[in-house]
């Protein structure tokens, strides 16, 4: 199938990796890639701080440019989510109000979208590293997605899979980790202790905001432990 | 100092504190485990939430209805019913009860609403001896304090720190065993019931079926308070209505659980009215007072008003990972963490009290623990539109104004990214100093090296 794939401005700008290792992934399944170029953000920014004309006036454009994609895949639980669940809120009552819940219903998280669309698990990857996991929130809770990037992981040669103990958000939340600074840095203390607790070597996520957050960390920290998003690690060999 | 400093000069306070951290953390974990296993406990602890979110979705949204046959209930036994406004009013018609009963001493059992309405400082100012009963409130008066949590108010406080606060204070705790220094409250306050003129409580559920007013607590502090004293005085708000009796089969054991990891509160007393002919204890007259204090403005607002089915268990401070890291007094509200939040913005004004909304990742752990399924994260968004959309900050507004050209313009992203790759060894050498444009983010964590090929770029040059 033609899938869309719409690359969060965080991984074109930062972490360009994790989007080349989901075209790889996506190609070598067999499917051809697509990727709007005019397309640079969801929008999720403007909305969480409440500027809801401005989420819109960046959103707009993004679903007129989703409106004949077949599939849409996001690399990013937060921005899926923002799509998936919060389009539909943020149009409510206007003319594309039909438009964003038809775009949200064919818009998948990538993990989702591997696991419970393509029904594959196994990429024969190789990773032989102990890793740990990481939630994204959005992903988790307004998504609902838990149990795919572990099955994915379960199938990654040489892999070590460790779960932590504590399950909590990162702190990262977007402008909040500016707004908030003392809070965020305190909650993403105690996620990189509940990582490090683990003796996993990486820390992966299908999300690489939360990763910056918690690297931005590690990094101040000295800690060896590193982050790595989860497309990465699917598409080692 | 404005509400947002306040909040964030002692959110930097106590999250430095990691002796609070360690505190918090090991306390809430234990609760977690016991909580676990107590909603394991329920056949579907899914379905007995959306069980309970549809009663109190019936009781808020024919509340008239319920508040009538209540008042009508609790009348018909000869219970005085009073509806207060706002905490003036209240407070009022408790004064007004006391002078008419020449009350000196008041025995409380715990009260979130008295909090909400500051009736210990003003009975105090008028001269009334009160104490708290409840444990946690009778060691956070002591330090004249408000609570910490509205189920724990003394959580934050060590067995060795309440022994030196009791030794101060009532010159006795012999050891910080708690068996030592419950003995200790216990003896304190025994005294103060056989003495008080007055019983005050609160009410976690009122049911309009019967006219009963339920009562949890796991000390038995709260009946003594009601059953000792001639008078009793039960302060409630109105959004605390159930519709029968049998709801409280569910509520109960779920706000025990939710709330503490317990199966069943210890106790749990339905009150329907004072001392009857024949009956040889109670008190001889109680007074219920319904409390609005602008929850009817909530009830007028659709897109929230389910933050009124909430029962005041806790459960969302417990998971929520600002709560943990910042402490209840921090929020500088009567109710806190994710709850509070959400409903002081309304309580008490948005403007002055939106960084509560704004305090959040919106990760959703909140949402996800409400027994009663409130739509907790998602309104503290909407609080952030209605905030941002009826007083916008000038340079925000600006900012994303910009971002949304920038973004929208694929020349004008790149170029961004550009100026951004740019600039990275010119921000490295003012990093975390005030020169940083993201000292906020470079203080404590260092920011993601910027690659010179972006995701863009790779795409364009491998076609």
């Amino acid at each position: 199938m033609t899938v869309t794939l719409f690359i969060p401005c965080f991984i074109d700008a930062l972490f360009p990796r994790a989007g080349i290792s989901m075209v790889e992934i996506l190609e070598r399944l067999g499917h051809k890639v697509v990727c709007p170029n005019e397309i640079a953000c969801c929008g999720q920014p403007p909305f969480n701080s409440g500027y809801w004309d401005e989420a819109r006036t960046i959103a707009a454009p993004a679903l007129e440019k989703l409106k004949d994609a077949e599939t849409v895949v996001i690399g990013s639980g937060s921005c899926g989510a923002m799509i998936k669940k919060f389009y539909p809120e943020l149009f409510k009552n206007t003319p594309q109000a039909e438009l964003a819940k038809q775009v949200a219903s064919r818009t998948w998280e990538f993990s989702d979208f591997l696991v419970s669309k393509l029904g594959v698990t196994d990429l024969g990857a190789k990773f032989p590293h102990k890793v740990t996991f990481h939630d994204g929130c959005h992903g988790l809770r307004e998504l609902g997605i838990k149990t795919a990037p572990r099955a994915l992981l379960g199938k990654v040669g040489g892999l070590e899979f460790v779960e932590m103990k504590e399950e909590s958000c990162c702190g990262f939340g977007g402008t909040f980790a500016a707004k908030f600074p003392m809070i965020s840095t305190a909650m993403g203390e105690v996620k990189c202790a509940a990582a490090t607790e683990t003796g996993a070597d990486f820390i992966v996520s299908n999300d690489s905001s939360c990763l910056m957050h918690i690297q931005g960390l590690l990094s101040r920290q000295g800690s060896k432990l590193k982050t790595i998003h989860l497309a990465e690690v699917l598409n080692q060999k | 100092m404005s509400f947002v400093s306040q909040f964030k000069s002692l959110a930097s306070e106590k999250t430095r504190d990691l002796r609070h951290r360690s505190v918090i953390r090991t306390a809430l974990r234990s609760y977690e485990v016991v909580r676990d296993k107590r909603k394991a406990a329920f056949q579907s602890w899914e379905s007995a939430r959306q069980a309970a979110a549809e009663t109190k979705w019936e009781a808020i949204n024919h509340l008239d209805e319920h508040l009538v046959a209540l008042t009508a209930k609790l009348e018909a036994r000869g219970t005085k019913v009073h509806w207060a406004s706002n905490g003036a009013q209240a407070r009022e018609i408790i004064s007004q009860i006391l002078r008419d009963k020449k009350a000196r001493s008041i025995i409380k059992s715990k009260a979130m609403t008295s909090e909400e309405i500051h009736l210990n400082h003003a009975l105090e100012k008028e001269g009334y001896t009160v104490v708290e009963s409840d444990l946690g409130e009778f060691i956070v008066q002591l330090r004249h304090e408000a609570p910490y949590h509205i189920v724990f108010p003394s959580m934050h406080l060590t067995r060795g720190e309440i022994k030196d606060l009791f030794q101060k204070e009532l010159g006795d705790a012999p050891s910080d065993s708690p068996e030592d220094l419950t003995m200790v409250a216990r003896r304190v306050m025994r005294q103060k019931y056989l003495t008080a003129d007055v019983g005050f409580t609160g009410g976690n559920f009122a049911i309009a079926e019967t006219g009963m007013i339920s009562i949890t607590e796991n000390e038995g502090n709260a009946r003594l308070t009601a059953a000792l004293p001639k008078t009793m005085i039960t302060l409630m708000g109105i959004e605390k209505v159930l519709p029968r009796f049998a709801d409280l089969a569910l509520f109960l054991p779920m706000l025990a659980t939710a709330g503490a990891g317990q199966p069943m509160t210890c106790y749990n007393t339905m009150y329907s009215g004072p001392r009857q002919p024949g009956e040889c204890d109670g008190p001889e007259e109680w007074h219920v007072v319904l409390l609005d204090n602008r929850r009817t403005e909530l009830l007028a607002n659709a897109e929230q008003r389910d933050s009124l089915h909430c029962i005041r268990c806790g459960a969302c401070l417990n998971v929520c990972p600002i709560f943990r890291n910042v402490g209840g007094h921090t929020y500088g509200t009567t109710y806190s963490g994710p709850v509070g939040a959400v409903i002081t913005p309304h309580l008490r004004g948005l403007q002055d009290w939106k960084h509560l909304s704004n305090a959040s990742t919106l990760c959703g752990g909140c949402t996800e623990a409400c027994p009663v399924k409130i739509d907790l994260h998602h309104h503290l968004l909407q609080n952030r539109r209605n905030a941002s959309t009826s007083e916008p900050a000038f340079f925000e507004k600006l900012a994303y104004q910009t971002f949304a050209i920038v973004a929208n313009e694929p020349a004008f992203w790149s170029l961004a990214k550009k100026i951004g790759w740019l600039t990275q060894p010119l921000q490295s050498l003012v990093k975390g100093t005030a020169l940083d444009p993201a000292k906020a983010w470079t203080k404590t964590r260092e920011l993601p090296p910027q690659p010179l090929e972006s995701f863009k770029d790779w795409w364009k040059n491998r076609k």
